[in-house]
């Protein structure tokens, strides 16, 4: 057992009360992310995190770990920028080896079409405060020499943005360094806990009822991925939101290291170097929307394929394991963050496939949003009601979005 | 999900094939015209369960049909 399982061990689990402040559904990054934040910054701690399976089991252990802010939209670059500030502070704040890494990020463009859009997102980057520089070949190749410029014959590298905050860092020790630092200032986190439906008393949500029983709650979150429009449904609210299958595989270890994260938007795959040497490659999510969870060999196939013309080293790897995650794809491609319209019921949803980088600025705010009562300027942005209001804030600045 | 049965052409690969997303049905209870426009332009039901879909026959007859899908096994059911 490593040191880090060992500082666990001294944690405190709890048997749920019948009632808290507030209940936060969902033991994942967000989910304990504004429970910590609520307990440190506001101190309230009379909260309950409620989880199905076990913490960081969903999305927050099945992400591909990239932490960046090179978005394509100024309200998302600021939302993202100070996740990515937040994550650089966060060992010392939580005392916890979060194994955060610093790498940059190689965003390649293979089409002038591509080019195009690394230009304008350089500028907006820059302008939002955010470093992210237009890189030519000849740089890419001295950042990165394992690149094949002529990408297989097949999709020539024509430049680049370097995104030079973009960052890794392992996602189970967040979730741990987050439910540490909560637990530890009185937050209850039941884990094994399915919540099956919520407490209405008129429209208000007073709280939610588990297979372990009811418990009420003066504020209840859905931070749950996934199964979102699920719990939603249990407050009569319809969201913008489909659920998609993103998938994952890790190689064995390549012992020469991988410096920077490489990514394609044109190729729709990207690429980083775990701690333990693996190479981590990740996709687009699945086209058709889906709750399951199956992996598939057409994915490896294509996607190994696209990633040997890159980076042919890859070729002589083996494939160790693959795995699949369910995204909340919000309609616009922007996370939905605040209050619902049904009274006591706040939400954090529509991660869709940058969860991971948003989760210390998505707590944060959701915390204070929880504490004051009111939205923060930050996130007044994302709110769910920006589609009535015909205020989309459509940005597909992802690899994995396109 | 490896072979979708279209209308015209019989079972066929999955790839031929181009997914519409889910029928939009803005359920009863919402009776305002603008509130259902707007369900019906951005809102999902997103079922874990089975769901009315539309598919494009992209590489084949090029016609759209409605198939039924359970999303949590990823199986067509009648």
């Amino acid at each position: 057992m490593n040191e880090f399982v060992e500082t666990l061990l001294e944690l405190t689990w709890h048997e749920p009360k019948s009632s808290y402040d507030v209940v936060i559904i969902g033991g994942g990054g967000h989910g304990l992310a504004t429970a910590y934040y609520l307990a440190t910054r506001h101190g309230i701690t009379n909260v309950a995190v409620i989880e199905a399976d076990y913490i960081g089991s969903g999305n927050s252990g099945r992400n591909t770990t990239i932490i960046r802010a090179n978005y394509g939209i100024p309200e998302s670059i600021r939302f993202y920028n100070h996740s990515v500030e937040l994550y650089r502070t966060l060992e010392d704040e939580t005392g916890c080896w979060i194994m955060h890494a610093n790498k940059g990020l190689i965003w390649m463009a293979h089409t002038e079409t591509g080019m195009r859009a690394e230009r304008s997102r350089v500028q907006l980057n820059n302008a939002c405060g955010v470093e992210t520089l237009l890189v030519d070949p000849m740089e890419i190749k001295r950042l990165c020499p394992q690149i094949d410029l002529s990408g297989g014959g097949r999709y020539p590298v024509l430049g680049a943005s370097y995104h030079v905050p973009g960052s890794t860092a392992r996602h189970d020790r967040v979730v741990w360094a987050y439910a540490q630092g909560a637990m530890q200032r009185g937050v209850h986190v039941l884990q094994g806990t399915r919540v099956t439906g919520l407490l209405r008393d008129g429209d208000r949500v007073v709280g939610v009822r588990t297979d372990r029983g009811d418990i009420s709650a003066g504020v209840v979150m859905s931070a749950v991925g996934g199964d979102v429009s699920t719990i939603a449904a249990h407050a009569g609210l319809r969201l913008p939101v489909r659920t998609h299958p993103l998938q994952a595989f890790v190689t064995n270890g390549y012992a020469q290291g991988l410096g920077p994260i490489v990514s394609s938007t044109d190729l729709l795959c990207y690429v980083s170097q775990t701690a333990r040497g693996q190479m981590l490659i990740g996709h687009e999510f699945e086209r058709e929307s889906s709750y399951s969870r199956q992996s598939s060999f057409q994915f490896l196939q294509s996607c190994s394929l696209k990633m040997a013309l890159l980076l042919p080293f890859v070729r002589n790897l083996k494939i160790l394991r693959q795995w699949t995650g369910r995204c909340d794809i919000s309609a616009d491609f922007s996370p939905i963050m605040g209050f619902t319209g049904v009274d006591g019921l706040v939400i954090t949803t529509g991660w869709g496939t940058w969860g991971f980088k948003g989760t210390p600025a998505g707590g944060e705010q959701m915390a204070e949003l929880i504490a004051t009562n009111r939205t923060p300027d930050l996130i007044a942005p994302f709110a769910l009601s920006r589609f009535a209001a015909d205020h989309a804030m459509a940005d597909q600045g992802s690899t994995g979005t396109r | 999900m490896l072979t979708i049965t279209c209308p015209n052409c019989g079972p066929r690969p999955v790839e031929e094939f181009r997914f519409g997303g889910e029928l939009p049905q803005p359920p009863a209870n919402i009776t305002g015209e603008f509130e259902r426009d707007l369900d019906r332009v951005w809102m999902f039901t997103n079922v874990d369960g089975v769901q009315v879909e539309r598919w494009f026959h992209e590489a084949g007859c090029h016609r759209w049909h409605t198939a039924r899908r359970d999303t949590s096994l990823d199986r067509f059911v009648d």
